[in-house]
């Protein structure tokens, strides 16, 4: 790939005038002084410091805590630009449950043919345990974190679908609430919609899909593996701004048919458990008989209707990539319309065709492991070395099934405040969506990351990824 | 409320107070060491080792007894699992662990006094810096309390978490002054020894005391007068009398919210009935030790029953 188009630049249109979304905050920006910025800069790292908003990292020491860098120039999206995609954010998160129910019921998506049996066969996240039971209210992913990407003044695509337990909704909510604290005059300037009703929308959304057996107004808890997690912060704050409890698997035990948590006046019944923990540490009794971190019988209250598990067990099967492929196919069987948001053009490297394609062109493609995420074991081939790449080659031709390839996307850019000035940096975009009976309920914005090296494509936190506060427009 | 919830609310407060109660120690260690010679401040180091039930852990390291040694011991060493740094690690690790049941200011001032205290304690101590470490530990235990009061709900939370501090200061005082009971006896200011009342000073100076009795006292100093003020006088915020006071008013508020009375308000009955009354003579006639030993297992026994009503851990 030697000609690479140009990225596009969110804020820089190619005659380097300001482009209409931003106009408000460059000339906000203009105005202040370097020396000013800066030194905010720097106040926002202390703020979050202080507020203990701190991520564990993985094999570290338990007690090393990091920030996930925050970059204080907003990313802005018009009332448009927004109105487009939640439009077929929506379609795809219905899509979604759709094809959820159907997987755990009739199947009618692999007896006409339009997916291989072979995916749920291969896949740990199918869970038999869930097969011919409906959750509460028909609701599988409670919250479903959508990841996009731009090339283009129009061009979004859906990189991953998060259905399984998505994270980073405290960033969003905490990175507003530090720029409202550091610029509040930028604020009235500038009409932006707010995101911190999320946590009441959460609740509600939640409660909408408590179990049959609840009595009265149903008692929501957050479910954490503990404060060595390393979304611990996100969970305390979660639970915090519900006013939920938030419990630890062993605070809980089934009793009389349902599931309690033991307080201070005893057993008290749990109707909707807001889980982060995966499904195999839900249950010792029909998961993992050697973990500590469950709720031993939890799934037969579950099953017999006594709790709500937020996500549903076994949603984990859509945020698999190989699924992820025939997503275009999935909206389509479902709700009958083309999809409005289109995937990113992807291979399978498990068809022999694709695969001979991705092989052929191993250093042009991002290559993925189907059942990976946080962006560990993936292959970046225009940024890898000779020797990575004939590694790589090697996995993929042992294991194709496990892999599927995409091109490097040109992704767009948005700048970053930085001691030269502004630079440009590429950056994805998570928005958080509830779903309810009552529908699908989308925070305006949600989490945008972005990679703060130059260059780098890769936005996760685990690598080096920060985030920025993410602007929708309010309409005019 | 959790029962865990309950449970890291106590346990925060108990290993604020006692990092707090530690600091004061060491700061009233340091003052009597520096202005005496050198057996004498051997002499005070090891008692201030023994004053927080640091004996076996220090001998277990350590040969002598300096103060550099003694200090960075108490305040950072990592063999010693109870030492100021350790102390306020769990105090930060309980509130990471109750962050629901906090306020965000409460939160807050511990999250910015962990990081100040872990900054300053990431090398080693120098006698310079002692009192200034004192004074951040000190400060941590204000704001904490400042924080707590201002913002927080007078629900469970608030009931445990102060049950949790006078539990554990009404061990750390006994404790010294057990220590110390020999300084204290009625004999000693009859026959008008030759006791230096520097030693009776420290005393009062290692609970934050000296000030408040001599306010009390007009500057009038005696083993009497000592015991009764840090035993009896419920004026004084650190006397055993006043933290019994205090725990009996927030177990019984507990009580009135769980709408029943458990085993630990019937102990603390008990303890309220074996302080009823009491002089320093009866003190003395028992025996000052032995009173004070009764005191220590009576109080942990109310914390042990606490733990077992409120369901902490089962």
């Amino acid at each position: 790939m030697a000609e690479r188009q140009a990225n596009f630049d969110e804020m820089h249109a190619e005659d380097g005038s300001i482009r209409p979304a931003y106009s408000e905050y460059c000339e906000w920006h203009d105005g202040q002084e370097t020396a000013w910025l800066r030194r905010k800069h720097a106040d926002c790292e202390s703020n979050f410091r202080k507020t203990g908003i701190t991520f564990n990292v993985y094999g570290e020491d338990e007690a090393e805590e990091r920030l996930i860098p925050f970059d204080m120039v907003p990313r802005v999206i018009t009332a448009a630009e927004w109105r487009r995609l939640t439009r077929g954010i929506e379609q795809r998160v219905s899509a979604l449950n759709a094809f959820l129910y159907d997987l755990y019921h009739r199947q009618e998506i692999i007896r006409s043919g339009r997916l291989p049996v072979r995916l749920l066969r291969d896949n740990a996240a199918w869970l038999q345990q869930m097969v011919g039971f409906t959750p509460p209210g028909g609701v599988y992913t409670h919250i479903v974190g959508i990841d996009l990407v731009r090339t283009g003044p129009n061009d979004w695509f859906v990189l991953e679908d998060n259905a399984r337990t998505p994270s980073g909704v405290s960033y969003m909510l905490e990175n507003r609430e530090t720029m409202m604290a550091m610029f509040p005059e930028l604020f009235s300037k500038v009409p932006v919609e707010p995101v911190s009703n999320y946590p009441r929308r959460l609740a509600k959304s939640l409660a909408a899909c408590a179990p049959a057996a609840t009595k009265g107004k149903p008692n929501v808890a957050v479910l954490t593996p503990g404060i060595y997690n390393s979304a611990y912060f996100e969970h305390a704050f979660l639970a915090d701004q519900m006013g939920a409890e938030l419990v630890e698997g062993s605070d809980l035990r089934v009793k009389d048919g349902r599931v309690q948590m033991r307080c201070t006046r005893g057993y008290q019944p749990v109707d909707v458990i807001y889980r982060r923990v995966d499904d195999e540490y839900l249950d010792p009794l029909s998961f993992h008989p050697d973990s500590m971190l469950g709720v031993p019988g939890i799934m037969d209250v579950y099953r017999s209707g006594g709790v709500t598990i937020a996500n549903a067990p076994g949603t984990g099967i859509c945020d698999d990539k190989a699924i992820y492929s025939f997503m275009p196919e999935i909206v389509e069987f479902y709700t009958g319309e083309k999809p409005l948001l289109p995937n990113v053009e992807t291979w399978r490297c498990s068809d022999e065709d694709s695969l001979g394609h991705v092989l052929d062109n191993l250093d042009e493609l991002v290559v993925k492991e189907v059942h990976g995420s946080g962006g560990y074991g993936m292959l970046i081939g225009p940024t890898s070395s000779k020797k990575e790449l004939a590694e790589f080659r090697k996995k993929l031709q042992a294991n194709p099934h496990n892999y599927i390839a995409q091109p490097t996307l040109s992704l767009s850019t948005c700048p970053i405040f930085t001691k030269k000035g502004l630079v440009p940096r590429h950056v994805d975009l998570r928005p958080y969506v509830l779903v309810s009976p009552d529908g699908i309920d989308i925070t305006p914005g949600g989490l945008t990351r972005v990679a703060l090296k130059e260059g780098s494509l890769v936005v996760n936190s685990s690598q080096g990824g920060g985030t920025k506060d993410t602007w929708v427009l309010k309409e005019t | 409320m959790l029962g865990r919830t309950a449970n890291g609310l106590f346990w925060m407060f108990r290993n604020l107070e006692r990092a707090e109660n530690t600091a004061r120690l060491l700061d009233a260690g340091l003052r009597m060491a520096v202005t005496r010679d050198i057996a004498t401040a051997e002499d005070e180091w090891r008692s201030v080792i023994a004053a927080s039930g640091l004996k076996w852990a220090y001998e277990a390291e350590h040969d002598g007894y300096t103060g550099h040694q003694v200090w960075n011991f108490i305040l950072r060493e990592k063999a010693n699992p109870s030492s100021v740094l350790a102390m306020m690690e769990h105090v930060r690790t309980n509130a990471r662990g109750v962050r629901t049941a906090i306020t965000a200011e409460l939160w807050e001032v511990v999250n910015e006094s962990w990081m100040q205290i872990k900054d300053a304690l990431a090398r080693p101590v120098s006698q310079g810096s002692v009192g200034e470490i004192v004074a951040m530990v000190r400060r941590a235990g204000t704001l904490a309390h400042g924080a707590m009061a201002g913002t927080l709900l007078r629900n469970e939370s608030f009931h445990f978490a102060r049950a949790g501090t006078y539990v554990e200061r009404a061990d750390s005082v006994a404790r010294i002054l057990d220590l110390k009971y020999f300084l204290l006896l009625p004999s000693l200011s009859y026959v008008g020894s030759s006791l230096d009342k520097g030693q009776w000073d420290n005393v009062l100076r290692s609970v934050s005391g000296d000030s408040a009795y001599r306010w009390l006292h007009a500057g009038q100093i005696d083993a009497r007068g000592i015991v009764e003020f840090l035993v009896l006088d419920e004026r004084f915020p650190r006397s055993l009398a006043f933290c019994h006071s205090a725990l009996r008013d927030e177990l019984a508020a507990l009580a009135r919210i769980h709408g029943r009375e458990g085993e630990c308000n019937a102990l603390m009955r008990e303890a309220d009935m074996r302080m009823a009354d009491l002089t320093t003579e009866m003190i003395f006639e028992q025996g000052l030790h032995e009173f004070l030993l009764g005191f220590m297992a009576a109080n942990s026994g109310i914390a042990a029953a606490i733990a077992e009503d409120y369901r902490f851990v089962r």
